[in-house]
């Protein structure tokens, strides 16, 4: 359409490489450059007519080398009306249709109602919500009206966090989604690693809450693709991902959201009870209300993997949910202590501190500094034993955040900023233990 | 998901839940709804922590009376929306007749005009989030990005003289967010808060 030399030559013309011209990227504003158009209205497919031809007089009067002035029937101008108070028209349609307004009350009278509707349109203005703001909604409402079918307090923390990295993949574009995000964990006292997307982390939230789901009695995202796969998290992810074929979409988002939603309502409909049920992991098993503070905590960790990888902020949970995901690892560090232990990776204990089930042992006392942290005494050498103060070996004091970054293994036992007090085999034993609570 | 019923489906089993008194249904519903609500409180009353409030009180409203919604009437969103503007409104009003009683600035007439401006903008927030996308989508290009109509309808995929049809459909749309009474805007519809 550029240089299209007259209009009717442009009526003539009206092959799609005209509207690829005209939609060039990176032109510039509206109304500029437009001069050397030649008012391509008239070859787009919904116009029966050609656009008239230039007046014989204005023809005459036009400078030589100018391009005549158009002229435009009614019925385009009308047309013209909003692209005009957008000013989304070339110069030479503005001109016309301001020229027509002087004589034509109705296009007059609509192009002032459209003028007006444009100052009416404002960009949203902020889209992210202080995800807090959910917890004091909801509260709020359950305190005015207590609900007959209640959220298990162990799944409000999976509750919150699936619906904050759900609102944190709602803008996100092919770009976002397909951008690559390193999964890293803790294996075999090393850092582990495995190259994936943000629809790929999706999948793999999808696989491993389906050891929940299928708790629940709700069905299996993986359907018998775990047909000879691992029921391990890692097993199940890649056995999803191997199976998919093709690396996964933005698509894997609303059966994830589904998922999330239906164990959060299934949980509820069975009630407190339910959690005391077994979720089997493969080579270990959780109760259901652990296994959902242990989702919810993957939820945030993986959440903070993809803010990561499209540079977007992401905040902790709210101190509560946070302390009951501590809580939980700290809950575990013992029994991963003892495993340990039997396995050759941690210091043996020795042989005068063997204490029976239920006594005081050797102890380790956990610092947990910031919100949502706390104060423990880890038993060092039984998962029986009791901690104890009077038994205190050592003293660990570390950040919240810092101590889920070990517990994610996002980082090493050694580089962890930690400050230590006493039996440095007894400390580095329990750092390394908090790391290895991580997986894929 | 593209047919008319799905959306109203939805609706109605969201209000049997919320009348069951699920609470894991209204933690839906907040996620649904909740930027829209806080948008258009924030757009009324231009202040994050009076928006905030709006919020509260329209998931108050919602949860403590889900029979005041009538799925016959139009969408869940719709009355969600016409409610959250009606509480901003009513919101700004009092917080301006406050202030003009304290300190006796500006006057009545200048109260209404700046309460009529503000539900007037929470109408077209509201237009412009219901009209149909392929017209929202003109609009974003031709406003927000710039692009001429030509681009915009390359952009979209259509004929110029769609992507003009499109533009001043979706002005006409917003225009009446400065009627009062329209059909289908917020204020007006939406049950006693």
């Amino acid at each position: 359409m550029r240089s299209a030399g007259s209009p009717d030559d442009a009526a003539q013309h009206a092959d799609p490489e005209v509207h690829a011209v005209a939609g060039l990227p990176g032109s510039a504003a509206p109304g500029q450059n437009m001069a050397d158009d030649s008012y391509g209205m008239a070859e787009s497919g919904g116009m029966d007519e050609p656009v008239p031809r230039v007046s014989v007089e204005d023809s005459l009067v036009a400078p030589a080398g100018w391009e005549p002035a158009p002229v435009f029937e009614h019925r385009v101008l009308k047309s013209l009306l909003g692209a005009w108070a957008l000013a989304a028209c070339s110069a030479e349609e503005a001109l016309a249709v301001e020229e027509h307004l002087g004589g034509c009350g109705a296009c007059a009278d609509e192009a002032r109602r459209l003028r007006e509707a444009v100052g009416l349109l404002q960009r949203p203005e902020s889209l992210d919500l202080d995800p807090g703001l959910r917890t004091r909604v909801l509260a709020g409402c359950l305190d005015r009206r207590p609900p007959r079918i209640a959220v298990p307090e162990w799944a409000t923390s999976y509750d919150a966090e699936t619906a904050r990295l759900d609102a944190l993949l709602q803008d996100f574009g092919d770009a976002e989604w397909h951008a690559p995000v390193r999964l890293r964990w803790f294996e075999r006292d090393t850092t582990a690693t495995r190259r994936t997307t943000v629809a790929g982390v999706i999948a793999h939230l999808l696989a491993v809450d389906g050891l929940v789901a299928v708790a629940l009695g709700l069905s299996d995202p993986l359907g018998d693709v775990t047909d000879g796969a691992d029921a391990t998290p890692a097993g199940r992810t890649e056995a999803y991902w191997r199976a998919a074929h093709f690396p996964p979409t933005r698509s894997v988002r609303t059966p994830w959201r589904k998922q999330g939603r239906d164990i959060v309502r299934t949980a509820s409909f069975t009630g407190c009870g339910s959690g005391d049920r077994r979720v089997p992991y493969g080579d270990f098993e959780l109760r259901l209300r652990d296994a959902l503070l242990d989702r919810a905590f993957e939820c945030w960790v993986h959440a903070e993997d993809i803010a990561g990888a499209v540079d977007y902020p992401y905040t902790p949970p709210s101190p509560r949910h946070l302390n009951a995901m501590i809580k939980l690892a700290v809950r575990m560090l013992p029994h991963t202590l003892a495993a340990r232990r039997r396995a050759g990776l941690a210091s043996a204990v020795p042989h005068r501190h063997l204490v029976p089930a239920g006594e005081p042992g050797r102890s380790l006392r956990l610092e947990i500094e910031g919100n949502g942290g706390g104060e423990w005494l880890i038993p060092l050498d039984s998962p029986a034993a009791l901690g104890s103060a009077q038994h205190e070996v050592a003293h660990v004091a570390l950040d919240g955040a810092e101590f889920c970054r070990l517990a994610a293994g996002h980082v090493s036992p050694a580089e962890a900023a930690a400050g230590q007090v006493g039996d440095r085999e007894a400390i580095k034993d329990v750092l390394f233990a908090a790391a290895s609570l991580s997986r894929m | 998901m593209a047919t008319q019923d799905a959306p109203s489906r939805w609706d109605r089993k969201m209000q049997q839940r919320l009348t069951r008194g699920e609470a894991a249904a209204l933690g839906e519903l907040y996620d649904r709804f909740a930027s829209l609500v806080h948008g258009l409180a924030h757009r009324v009353l231009e202040d994050e922590r009076a928006a905030d409030r709006i919020t509260r009180e329209v998931f108050t409203h919602v949860w403590e009376h889900p029979d005041a919604y009538d799925p016959h009437k139009g969408p869940l969103r719709t009355w969600v929306a016409a409610l959250t503007s009606r509480l901003a409104v009513q919101r700004l009003r009092a917080l301006e007749t406050a202030a003009l009683a304290q300190d006796g600035e500006g006057s009545t007439e200048d109260l209404e005009h700046k309460v009529r401006h503000a539900s007037v903008a929470a109408r077209a927030d509201y237009i412009v989030h219901a009209m149909p996308t392929p017209l929202r989508a003109a609009l974003e290009l031709a406003y927000f990005q710039r692009r001429d109509y030509r681009q915009t309808a390359a952009d979209l995929g259509v004929t110029e003289d769609e992507a003009r049809r499109r533009l001043r459909l979706g002005l006409q749309l917003l225009a009446t967010a400065h009627d009062t009474d329209t059909p289908g805007a917020p204020p007006g519809y939406g049950g006693a808060a």
